[in-house]
Protein backbone atom coordinates (compact mmCIF):
# COMPACT_ATOMS: atom_id res chain seq x y z
CA UNK A 1 0.00 0.00 0.00
CA UNK A 2 1.37 3.36 -0.86
CA UNK A 3 1.81 5.83 2.25
CA UNK A 4 -0.24 8.63 0.12
CA UNK A 5 -3.43 6.24 0.41
CA UNK A 6 -3.95 7.27 3.94
CA UNK A 7 -5.89 10.33 4.61
CA UNK A 8 -4.12 13.55 5.29
CA UNK A 9 -5.72 14.40 8.07
CA UNK A 10 -4.21 11.26 9.89
CA UNK A 11 -0.95 11.35 8.10
CA UNK A 12 -0.45 14.50 9.75
CA UNK A 13 -1.50 13.96 13.27
CA UNK A 14 1.97 13.75 15.64
CA UNK A 15 2.03 10.73 17.27
CA UNK A 16 1.41 10.89 20.95
CA UNK A 17 4.34 12.10 22.95
CA UNK A 18 4.40 9.54 25.54
CA UNK A 19 4.30 6.56 22.92
CA UNK A 20 8.14 7.73 21.94
CA UNK A 21 9.41 8.01 25.85
CA UNK A 22 7.35 4.26 26.13
CA UNK A 23 9.68 2.52 23.79
CA UNK A 24 12.66 3.65 25.28
CA UNK A 25 11.52 3.31 29.23
CA UNK A 26 10.43 -0.12 28.03
CA UNK A 27 13.75 -1.10 27.22
CA UNK A 28 14.98 -0.56 30.27
CA UNK A 29 14.91 -3.94 32.34
CA UNK A 30 15.67 -2.55 36.30
CA UNK A 31 13.46 0.65 36.15
CA UNK A 32 11.73 1.80 38.59
CA UNK A 33 8.76 4.07 37.43
CA UNK A 34 6.53 6.99 38.59
CA UNK A 35 5.06 7.04 35.03
CA UNK A 36 1.68 5.40 34.45
CA UNK A 37 -1.50 6.96 34.33
CA UNK A 38 -3.44 4.11 36.27
CA UNK A 39 -4.13 3.26 40.04
CA UNK A 40 -1.54 -0.14 41.36
CA UNK A 41 -4.66 -1.41 43.08
CA UNK A 42 -6.62 -4.54 41.55
CA UNK A 43 -9.96 -3.76 40.93
CA UNK A 44 -11.81 -4.67 44.43
CA UNK A 45 -12.72 -8.21 44.92
CA UNK A 46 -16.28 -7.99 44.84
CA UNK A 47 -16.64 -6.13 41.78
CA UNK A 48 -14.76 -8.64 39.86
CA UNK A 49 -16.85 -11.07 41.74
CA UNK A 50 -20.06 -9.50 39.77
CA UNK A 51 -18.36 -10.10 36.54
CA UNK A 52 -17.19 -13.72 37.02
CA UNK A 53 -20.71 -14.50 38.15
CA UNK A 54 -22.44 -12.77 35.20
CA UNK A 55 -20.24 -14.14 32.59
CA UNK A 56 -20.94 -17.57 34.82
CA UNK A 57 -24.80 -16.91 34.06
CA UNK A 58 -23.99 -16.61 30.31
CA UNK A 59 -24.26 -12.52 30.19
CA UNK A 60 -22.19 -12.23 27.27
CA UNK A 61 -24.68 -11.02 24.36
CA UNK A 62 -25.23 -7.35 23.72
CA UNK A 63 -27.00 -4.87 25.84
CA UNK A 64 -28.96 -1.70 24.41
CA UNK A 65 -26.54 0.80 22.67
CA UNK A 66 -26.95 3.44 25.44
CA UNK A 67 -25.92 0.77 28.28
CA UNK A 68 -28.00 -1.49 30.83
CA UNK A 69 -30.76 0.46 32.40
CA UNK A 70 -29.85 -0.58 35.56
CA UNK A 71 -26.58 0.65 35.09
CA UNK A 72 -27.69 4.20 34.03
CA UNK A 73 -30.31 4.28 36.54
CA UNK A 74 -27.55 3.42 38.88
CA UNK A 75 -24.59 6.49 37.30
CA UNK A 76 -28.20 8.68 37.70
CA UNK A 77 -28.57 8.17 41.39
CA UNK A 78 -24.66 8.56 41.81
CA UNK A 79 -24.22 11.51 39.86
CA UNK A 80 -27.03 12.89 41.98
CA UNK A 81 -26.17 11.81 45.34
CA UNK A 82 -22.13 13.08 44.82
CA UNK A 83 -22.78 15.54 42.59
CA UNK A 84 -26.04 17.16 43.00
CA UNK A 85 -26.89 16.80 38.95
CA UNK A 86 -29.93 15.10 38.08
CA UNK A 87 -29.80 13.61 34.79
CA UNK A 88 -32.90 10.91 32.97
CA UNK A 89 -31.28 7.64 32.23
CA UNK A 90 -33.44 7.07 29.64
CA UNK A 91 -32.35 10.24 27.80
CA UNK A 92 -29.68 11.69 29.04
CA UNK A 93 -26.92 9.09 29.88
CA UNK A 94 -24.83 7.03 27.79
CA UNK A 95 -22.72 4.51 28.58
CA UNK A 96 -19.01 4.22 26.66
CA UNK A 97 -16.30 2.41 26.12
CA UNK A 98 -13.77 4.75 28.66
CA UNK A 99 -14.37 8.15 28.92
CA UNK A 100 -11.79 8.43 25.94
CA UNK A 101 -14.60 7.61 23.85
CA UNK A 102 -16.89 9.99 25.39
CA UNK A 103 -14.82 12.44 24.41
CA UNK A 104 -14.49 11.31 20.71
CA UNK A 105 -17.93 11.18 20.14
CA UNK A 106 -18.61 14.26 21.94
CA UNK A 107 -16.28 15.90 19.72
CA UNK A 108 -17.57 14.65 16.58
CA UNK A 109 -21.30 15.09 17.35
CA UNK A 110 -20.76 18.58 17.88
CA UNK A 111 -18.39 19.97 15.68
CA UNK A 112 -18.70 21.76 12.45
CA UNK A 113 -15.40 22.03 10.12
CA UNK A 114 -13.74 24.83 11.36
CA UNK A 115 -15.40 25.22 14.67
CA UNK A 116 -13.01 26.23 17.43
CA UNK A 117 -12.23 23.92 20.71
CA UNK A 118 -10.83 25.59 23.91
CA UNK A 119 -8.32 23.38 25.53
CA UNK A 120 -6.74 24.61 28.50
CA UNK A 121 -2.91 22.56 28.81
CA UNK A 122 -1.47 21.06 29.81
CA UNK A 123 -4.22 18.21 29.44
CA UNK A 124 -4.64 14.67 28.68
CA UNK A 125 -3.00 13.55 25.19
CA UNK A 126 -6.47 12.74 23.36
CA UNK A 127 -8.47 16.24 23.06
CA UNK A 128 -6.58 17.74 20.59
CA UNK A 129 -6.40 15.36 18.27
CA UNK A 130 -9.95 13.84 18.49
CA UNK A 131 -10.63 17.62 17.38
CA UNK A 132 -8.70 17.36 14.77
CA UNK A 133 -10.38 13.94 13.29
CA UNK A 134 -13.83 15.67 13.77
CA UNK A 135 -12.79 18.61 11.43
CA UNK A 136 -12.62 21.57 14.44
CA UNK A 137 -9.90 23.67 15.11
CA UNK A 138 -7.90 23.13 18.94
CA UNK A 139 -7.26 26.68 20.48
CA UNK A 140 -5.20 25.61 23.49
CA UNK A 141 -5.26 28.01 26.49
CA UNK A 142 -1.75 27.96 28.86
CA UNK A 143 -2.77 27.30 32.22
CA UNK A 144 0.03 28.90 34.58
CA UNK A 145 2.04 27.50 37.47
CA UNK A 146 1.61 30.42 39.43
CA UNK A 147 -2.42 29.68 39.12
CA UNK A 148 -1.87 26.12 40.47
CA UNK A 149 -2.70 25.32 36.77
CA UNK A 150 -6.14 26.50 36.86
CA UNK A 151 -7.74 28.45 33.95
CA UNK A 152 -8.89 32.13 34.77
CA UNK A 153 -11.37 33.81 33.51
CA UNK A 154 -9.22 36.59 31.79
CA UNK A 155 -7.39 33.90 29.63
CA UNK A 156 -11.07 31.82 29.02
CA UNK A 157 -12.02 35.27 27.68
CA UNK A 158 -9.10 36.10 25.82
CA UNK A 159 -9.66 33.14 23.71
CA UNK A 160 -13.01 32.95 22.65
CA UNK A 161 -14.10 34.39 19.45
CA UNK A 162 -17.09 33.82 17.15
CA UNK A 163 -16.05 30.10 16.04
CA UNK A 164 -15.67 29.01 19.91
CA UNK A 165 -18.08 25.93 19.77
CA UNK A 166 -16.64 24.21 23.21
CA UNK A 167 -14.37 24.48 25.76
CA UNK A 168 -12.70 21.54 27.55
CA UNK A 169 -12.40 21.39 31.72
CA UNK A 170 -10.33 18.57 32.28
CA UNK A 171 -10.28 18.87 35.83
CA UNK A 172 -9.22 17.39 38.30
CA UNK A 173 -6.13 17.25 35.68
CA UNK A 174 -4.11 14.94 34.43
CA UNK A 175 -0.77 16.01 34.51
CA UNK A 176 -1.50 18.67 36.78
CA UNK A 177 -3.18 17.54 39.71
CA UNK A 178 -4.78 21.20 39.66
CA UNK A 179 -8.37 20.99 40.54
CA UNK A 180 -10.97 24.04 40.48
CA UNK A 181 -13.29 24.86 42.87
CA UNK A 182 -16.51 26.27 43.33
CA UNK A 183 -15.46 30.14 43.01
CA UNK A 184 -13.09 29.20 40.03
CA UNK A 185 -16.14 27.36 38.03
CA UNK A 186 -17.89 30.52 39.22
CA UNK A 187 -16.04 32.95 37.30
CA UNK A 188 -15.86 30.72 34.15
CA UNK A 189 -19.62 30.68 34.49
CA UNK A 190 -20.09 33.99 34.43
CA UNK A 191 -18.36 34.06 30.81
CA UNK A 192 -20.01 31.27 29.70
CA UNK A 193 -23.87 31.66 30.74
CA UNK A 194 -25.22 33.80 27.71
CA UNK A 195 -22.80 32.40 25.25
CA UNK A 196 -23.94 29.08 22.71
CA UNK A 197 -20.61 27.85 23.84
CA UNK A 198 -20.92 23.71 25.35
CA UNK A 199 -18.90 22.77 28.20
CA UNK A 200 -16.73 19.01 27.62
CA UNK A 201 -16.47 18.55 31.27
CA UNK A 202 -13.74 15.45 31.76
CA UNK A 203 -14.62 14.85 35.17
CA UNK A 204 -12.95 11.22 35.54
CA UNK A 205 -10.80 11.99 38.46
CA UNK A 206 -13.33 13.52 40.34
CA UNK A 207 -13.43 11.15 43.06
CA UNK A 208 -9.98 11.63 43.41
CA UNK A 209 -9.77 14.70 45.01
CA UNK A 210 -8.49 15.73 48.29
CA UNK A 211 -9.19 17.62 51.45
CA UNK A 212 -12.18 18.91 49.42
CA UNK A 213 -14.99 17.96 47.87
CA UNK A 214 -15.17 18.20 43.92
CA UNK A 215 -17.10 20.05 42.35
CA UNK A 216 -18.93 19.78 38.83
CA UNK A 217 -19.25 22.45 36.70
CA UNK A 218 -22.78 21.48 35.69
CA UNK A 219 -24.02 22.33 39.25
CA UNK A 220 -23.12 26.04 38.83
CA UNK A 221 -26.33 27.81 37.91
CA UNK A 222 -26.88 28.54 34.65
CA UNK A 223 -24.32 26.28 33.33
CA UNK A 224 -26.44 22.03 33.51
CA UNK A 225 -28.24 23.06 29.69
CA UNK A 226 -24.87 23.64 28.26
CA UNK A 227 -22.65 20.96 30.35
CA UNK A 228 -21.60 17.20 29.20
CA UNK A 229 -19.93 15.69 31.82
CA UNK A 230 -17.59 12.55 31.08
CA UNK A 231 -16.63 10.56 33.73
CA UNK A 232 -15.94 6.83 34.05
CA UNK A 233 -14.98 3.44 36.57
CA UNK A 234 -11.02 3.69 35.66
CA UNK A 235 -9.66 6.04 38.75
CA UNK A 236 -12.30 5.49 40.98
CA UNK A 237 -12.55 2.10 41.01
CA UNK A 238 -9.51 0.98 39.58
CA UNK A 239 -11.01 -0.78 36.78
CA UNK A 240 -9.11 0.36 33.68
CA UNK A 241 -9.11 -2.70 31.76
CA UNK A 242 -12.90 -2.91 31.76
CA UNK A 243 -13.03 -0.42 29.42
CA UNK A 244 -16.40 1.57 30.85
CA UNK A 245 -16.71 5.12 30.82
CA UNK A 246 -19.82 7.67 30.54
CA UNK A 247 -21.39 10.53 29.08
CA UNK A 248 -24.49 12.60 30.89
CA UNK A 249 -25.74 15.92 29.22
CA UNK A 250 -28.50 16.93 27.24
CA UNK A 251 -31.13 15.03 25.39
CA UNK A 252 -30.10 15.91 22.35
CA UNK A 253 -26.59 15.71 22.12
CA UNK A 254 -26.77 12.36 24.10
CA UNK A 255 -29.24 11.55 21.26
CA UNK A 256 -26.46 12.25 18.34
CA UNK A 257 -23.84 10.73 20.48
CA UNK A 258 -25.69 7.52 20.62
CA UNK A 259 -26.07 7.34 16.73
CA UNK A 260 -22.45 7.71 16.25
CA UNK A 261 -21.47 4.96 19.40
CA UNK A 262 -24.22 2.78 17.63
CA UNK A 263 -22.59 2.26 14.71
CA UNK A 264 -19.14 2.93 15.52
CA UNK A 265 -19.66 0.66 18.82
CA UNK A 266 -22.92 -1.06 19.05
CA UNK A 267 -22.35 -1.41 23.25
CA UNK A 268 -19.84 -1.03 26.08
CA UNK A 269 -18.35 -4.37 27.01
CA UNK A 270 -21.50 -6.69 28.37
CA UNK A 271 -19.39 -7.95 31.92
CA UNK A 272 -18.21 -4.66 32.68
CA UNK A 273 -21.35 -2.95 32.77
CA UNK A 274 -23.03 -5.81 35.17
CA UNK A 275 -19.49 -5.20 37.11
CA UNK A 276 -20.21 -0.93 37.04
CA UNK A 277 -23.42 -1.59 38.68
CA UNK A 278 -21.92 -3.41 41.78
CA UNK A 279 -19.32 -0.75 41.79
CA UNK A 280 -21.74 2.13 42.09
CA UNK A 281 -23.94 0.13 44.35
CA UNK A 282 -21.44 -1.16 46.96
CA UNK A 283 -18.12 0.68 45.68
CA UNK A 284 -18.40 3.92 47.96
CA UNK A 285 -15.87 2.53 50.67
CA UNK A 286 -13.43 1.25 48.51
CA UNK A 287 -13.41 4.98 46.83
CA UNK A 288 -12.74 6.33 50.07
CA UNK A 289 -9.88 3.63 51.23
CA UNK A 290 -8.03 4.05 47.90
CA UNK A 291 -8.42 7.97 48.02
CA UNK A 292 -6.86 7.86 51.56
CA UNK A 293 -4.33 5.74 50.58
CA UNK A 294 -3.22 8.28 47.67
CA UNK A 295 -3.82 11.02 49.58
CA UNK A 296 -0.93 10.11 51.87
CA UNK A 297 1.53 9.31 48.56
CA UNK A 298 0.79 12.44 47.57
CA UNK A 299 1.69 13.50 50.73
CA UNK A 300 4.61 11.97 50.68
CA UNK A 301 5.97 12.58 47.09
CA UNK A 302 5.10 16.75 47.17
CA UNK A 303 7.28 17.05 50.54
CA UNK A 304 10.10 15.04 49.26
CA UNK A 305 10.07 17.20 46.04
CA UNK A 306 10.01 20.24 47.83
CA UNK A 307 12.69 19.04 50.17
CA UNK A 308 15.23 18.82 47.65
CA UNK A 309 14.34 22.10 46.70
CA UNK A 310 12.54 21.47 43.71
CA UNK A 311 9.21 24.01 42.79
CA UNK A 312 6.15 22.10 43.11
CA UNK A 313 2.72 23.52 43.86
CA UNK A 314 0.47 21.29 45.78
CA UNK A 315 -1.80 19.19 43.74
CA UNK A 316 -5.28 18.56 44.61
CA UNK A 317 -6.78 15.98 42.53
CA UNK A 318 -6.01 12.85 40.38
CA UNK A 319 -2.70 11.15 41.50
CA UNK A 320 -0.06 13.23 39.75
CA UNK A 321 2.35 15.36 40.67
CA UNK A 322 3.89 18.09 38.37
CA UNK A 323 7.23 19.67 39.56
CA UNK A 324 9.30 22.28 37.92
CA UNK A 325 12.76 20.93 36.37
CA UNK A 326 13.05 25.08 34.86
CA UNK A 327 16.55 25.28 37.10
CA UNK A 328 18.03 22.28 35.44
CA UNK A 329 18.41 24.50 32.00
CA UNK A 330 16.88 20.85 30.16
CA UNK A 331 14.13 20.30 28.32
CA UNK A 332 11.72 18.13 29.73
CA UNK A 333 12.60 15.20 27.58
CA UNK A 334 16.37 15.62 27.79
CA UNK A 335 15.91 15.82 31.43
CA UNK A 336 13.68 12.59 31.30
CA UNK A 337 15.61 11.19 29.07
CA UNK A 338 19.13 11.42 31.21
CA UNK A 339 17.14 10.78 34.67
CA UNK A 340 15.99 7.28 32.78
CA UNK A 341 19.68 6.23 31.50
CA UNK A 342 21.68 7.88 34.92
CA UNK A 343 19.24 7.02 37.76
CA UNK A 344 16.98 4.48 35.72
CA UNK A 345 13.52 6.02 37.00
CA UNK A 346 10.74 6.73 34.74
CA UNK A 347 8.78 9.70 34.40
CA UNK A 348 7.00 11.16 31.82
CA UNK A 349 8.16 14.61 30.12
CA UNK A 350 5.41 17.83 30.70
CA UNK A 351 6.04 17.96 26.66
CA UNK A 352 3.34 14.94 26.60
CA UNK A 353 0.66 16.64 27.49
CA UNK A 354 1.40 20.07 24.80
CA UNK A 355 3.88 22.67 24.49
CA UNK A 356 3.07 24.23 28.03
CA UNK A 357 4.49 21.46 29.75
CA UNK A 358 7.48 22.41 28.72
CA UNK A 359 9.93 23.16 32.03
CA UNK A 360 7.98 20.41 34.20
CA UNK A 361 7.49 16.18 35.01
CA UNK A 362 4.39 14.10 35.65
CA UNK A 363 5.46 12.10 38.17
CA UNK A 364 2.51 9.53 39.69
CA UNK A 365 2.22 8.04 42.40
CA UNK A 366 -0.12 5.45 42.28
CA UNK A 367 2.55 3.08 43.08
CA UNK A 368 3.98 1.97 46.80
CA UNK A 369 5.66 4.12 49.66
CA UNK A 370 8.56 2.12 49.00
CA UNK A 371 8.75 2.78 45.44
CA UNK A 372 7.95 5.98 45.67
CA UNK A 373 11.00 6.69 48.26
CA UNK A 374 13.44 4.83 46.27
CA UNK A 375 12.50 7.03 43.16
CA UNK A 376 12.89 10.41 45.15
CA UNK A 377 16.26 9.29 46.59
CA UNK A 378 17.60 8.93 43.12
CA UNK A 379 15.96 11.63 41.78
CA UNK A 380 17.76 13.86 44.67
CA UNK A 381 20.93 12.13 43.27
CA UNK A 382 20.16 13.19 40.01
CA UNK A 383 19.50 16.92 40.74
CA UNK A 384 22.59 17.24 43.12
CA UNK A 385 24.29 16.58 40.21
CA UNK A 386 22.66 19.24 37.76
CA UNK A 387 21.13 22.41 39.74
CA UNK B 1 -6.19 11.49 63.42
CA UNK B 2 -5.80 8.40 65.91
CA UNK B 3 -7.69 6.55 63.54
CA UNK B 4 -5.49 7.27 60.75
CA UNK B 5 -2.31 6.51 62.51
CA UNK B 6 -3.90 3.31 63.45
CA UNK B 7 -4.58 2.08 60.38
CA UNK B 8 -1.41 3.21 58.65
CA UNK B 9 0.38 1.28 61.79
CA UNK B 10 -1.53 -1.86 60.79
CA UNK B 11 -0.36 -2.35 57.92
CA UNK B 12 3.25 -1.67 58.55
CA UNK B 13 3.93 -0.94 62.39
CA UNK B 14 8.09 -0.47 61.07
CA UNK B 15 6.79 2.48 59.36
CA UNK B 16 8.93 5.27 60.21
CA UNK B 17 7.12 8.28 62.64
CA UNK B 18 8.42 10.83 60.07
CA UNK B 19 6.91 9.08 57.29
CA UNK B 20 3.32 8.89 59.10
CA UNK B 21 3.59 12.79 59.99
CA UNK B 22 4.20 13.44 56.03
CA UNK B 23 1.27 10.86 55.31
CA UNK B 24 -1.32 12.69 57.65
CA UNK B 25 0.15 16.29 57.17
CA UNK B 26 0.91 16.57 60.71
CA UNK B 27 4.06 16.89 62.91
CA UNK B 28 6.30 14.14 64.38
CA UNK B 29 6.01 15.28 68.08
CA UNK B 30 2.14 14.71 67.51
CA UNK B 31 2.37 11.37 65.98
CA UNK B 32 4.81 10.56 68.71
CA UNK B 33 3.03 11.44 71.40
CA UNK B 34 -0.30 9.53 70.13
CA UNK B 35 1.19 6.83 69.67
CA UNK B 36 2.57 6.65 73.36
CA UNK B 37 -0.73 7.89 74.67
CA UNK B 38 -2.64 5.17 72.62
CA UNK B 39 0.21 2.35 73.98
CA UNK B 40 -0.55 3.68 77.49
CA UNK B 41 -4.08 3.49 76.84
CA UNK B 42 -3.81 -0.43 75.89
CA UNK B 43 -5.45 0.35 72.44
CA UNK B 44 -1.71 -0.46 70.75
CA UNK B 45 -1.23 -3.74 72.33
CA UNK B 46 1.92 -4.91 70.70
CA UNK B 47 4.00 -5.09 67.27
CA UNK B 48 3.87 -8.03 65.49
CA UNK B 49 5.76 -9.19 62.64
CA UNK B 50 3.41 -11.47 60.06
CA UNK B 51 5.77 -14.14 59.41
CA UNK B 52 4.65 -17.47 56.73
CA UNK B 53 6.89 -20.28 59.19
CA UNK B 54 5.86 -23.28 56.15
CA UNK B 55 8.77 -21.20 54.62
CA UNK B 56 11.48 -21.71 57.31
CA UNK B 57 13.46 -24.47 58.72
CA UNK B 58 11.20 -24.33 61.75
CA UNK B 59 8.60 -27.15 62.65
CA UNK B 60 5.46 -25.43 63.79
CA UNK B 61 1.88 -26.71 64.23
CA UNK B 62 -1.13 -24.77 64.56
CA UNK B 63 -4.23 -25.45 65.92
CA UNK B 64 -8.01 -24.24 66.77
CA UNK B 65 -9.90 -25.86 69.51
CA UNK B 66 -13.55 -25.90 69.85
CA UNK B 67 -13.87 -25.56 74.02
CA UNK B 68 -17.18 -25.94 75.68
CA UNK B 69 -17.25 -24.90 79.22
CA UNK B 70 -19.57 -24.20 81.81
CA UNK B 71 -19.47 -20.20 83.55
CA UNK B 72 -18.95 -19.48 86.48
CA UNK B 73 -20.82 -17.80 88.82
CA UNK B 74 -20.40 -14.16 89.16
CA UNK B 75 -16.93 -15.02 86.69
CA UNK B 76 -18.87 -15.46 83.67
CA UNK B 77 -16.45 -16.76 81.09
CA UNK B 78 -13.60 -14.43 82.08
CA UNK B 79 -12.10 -16.63 84.28
CA UNK B 80 -12.26 -19.66 82.61
CA UNK B 81 -10.42 -17.87 79.70
CA UNK B 82 -7.60 -16.82 81.46
CA UNK B 83 -7.06 -19.86 82.81
CA UNK B 84 -6.70 -20.97 79.01
CA UNK B 85 -4.95 -17.92 77.68
CA UNK B 86 -1.94 -17.73 80.85
CA UNK B 87 -0.57 -21.21 78.85
CA UNK B 88 2.74 -19.99 77.15
CA UNK B 89 1.07 -22.56 74.08
CA UNK B 90 -1.84 -20.34 74.01
CA UNK B 91 -1.51 -17.99 71.03
CA UNK B 92 -5.35 -16.49 70.89
CA UNK B 93 -8.24 -17.24 72.60
CA UNK B 94 -12.03 -15.91 71.43
CA UNK B 95 -15.59 -16.29 73.30
CA UNK B 96 -18.08 -16.93 70.58
CA UNK B 97 -21.24 -17.32 69.60
CA UNK B 98 -23.14 -20.26 68.91
CA UNK B 99 -22.31 -24.13 68.97
CA UNK B 100 -19.04 -23.70 71.52
CA UNK B 101 -18.16 -21.46 74.04
CA UNK B 102 -14.27 -20.55 73.52
CA UNK B 103 -11.93 -20.60 70.63
CA UNK B 104 -8.06 -21.33 71.56
CA UNK B 105 -5.84 -21.44 68.86
CA UNK B 106 -2.71 -23.12 69.69
CA UNK B 107 0.88 -23.49 68.54
CA UNK B 108 3.78 -26.30 69.13
CA UNK B 109 6.16 -28.08 67.28
CA UNK B 110 4.48 -31.12 66.44
CA UNK B 111 0.83 -32.58 66.21
CA UNK B 112 1.66 -34.60 69.02
CA UNK B 113 2.74 -31.98 71.56
CA UNK B 114 -0.19 -30.12 70.80
CA UNK B 115 -2.70 -32.96 70.91
CA UNK B 116 -1.14 -33.89 74.64
CA UNK B 117 -1.16 -30.48 75.69
CA UNK B 118 -5.05 -30.44 74.81
CA UNK B 119 -5.06 -33.54 76.59
CA UNK B 120 -3.00 -32.85 79.71
CA UNK B 121 -3.83 -29.33 80.39
CA UNK B 122 -6.99 -28.23 78.53
CA UNK B 123 -9.02 -30.84 78.74
CA UNK B 124 -9.00 -31.63 82.14
CA UNK B 125 -9.68 -28.40 83.38
CA UNK B 126 -12.76 -28.65 85.58
CA UNK B 127 -15.02 -25.82 83.75
CA UNK B 128 -14.28 -27.60 80.70
CA UNK B 129 -16.88 -29.82 79.24
CA UNK B 130 -15.49 -30.73 76.04
CA UNK B 131 -12.51 -30.25 73.51
CA UNK B 132 -12.96 -30.19 69.57
CA UNK B 133 -9.10 -30.03 67.79
CA UNK B 134 -8.52 -28.57 64.48
CA UNK B 135 -5.16 -28.48 62.91
CA UNK B 136 -4.39 -25.95 60.35
CA UNK B 137 -2.73 -27.36 57.19
CA UNK B 138 -1.96 -24.22 54.96
CA UNK B 139 -2.27 -20.66 56.02
CA UNK B 140 -3.69 -18.68 53.03
CA UNK B 141 -4.15 -15.47 54.12
CA UNK B 142 -3.24 -14.52 57.64
CA UNK B 143 -4.15 -10.68 59.38
CA UNK B 144 -5.20 -9.21 55.70
CA UNK B 145 -2.18 -10.47 54.15
CA UNK B 146 -2.06 -13.50 51.41
CA UNK B 147 0.80 -15.89 52.22
CA UNK B 148 1.22 -16.14 48.06
CA UNK B 149 3.53 -14.85 45.93
CA UNK B 150 4.50 -11.25 46.03
CA UNK B 151 2.19 -9.14 43.68
CA UNK B 152 3.65 -8.16 40.40
CA UNK B 153 3.27 -4.57 38.71
CA UNK B 154 1.63 -6.11 35.18
CA UNK B 155 1.49 -2.25 34.39
CA UNK B 156 2.79 -0.55 31.50
CA UNK B 157 5.95 1.37 32.67
CA UNK B 158 4.65 4.52 30.76
CA UNK B 159 0.97 5.46 29.92
CA UNK B 160 -1.15 8.70 29.69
Amino acid sequence: MKPEMIATTIRNIPPSGIRKFFDIANEMKDAISLGVGEPDFDTPWHIREEGIYNLEKGKTVYTSNSGLMELRQEISTYLSRRFNITYNPKTQILVTVGASEAIDLALRALLNPGDEVLIPEPSYVSYKPCTIMAGGVPVTITTKAEDEFRLTPEQLEAHITDKTKVLILPYPNNPTGGIMEREDLEKIANILRDKDILVISDEIYAELTYDREHVSIASIPGMYENTLVINGFSKAYAMTGWRLGYAAGPEELIAMMTKIHQYAIMCAPTTSQFAAVEALRNGDSDVAEMRNSFNRRRRVMVDGFRKMGMDCFEPLGAFYVFPSIQKTGMSSEEFCTKLLYEQKVAVVPGTAFGESGEGFIRCSYAYSIDNIKEALRRIEKFMEQYQ
Amino acid sequence: MREEILEILEKNSRIEIKDIAIMLNTTEEEVENEIKQMEKEQIICGYNTLINWDKTKKDLVTALIEVKVTPQRGEGFDKIAERIYRFNEVKAVYLMSGGFDLTVIIEGRTMKEVALFVAQKLAPLEAVLSTATHFVLKKYKDHGIPFEEPHKDERMVVSP
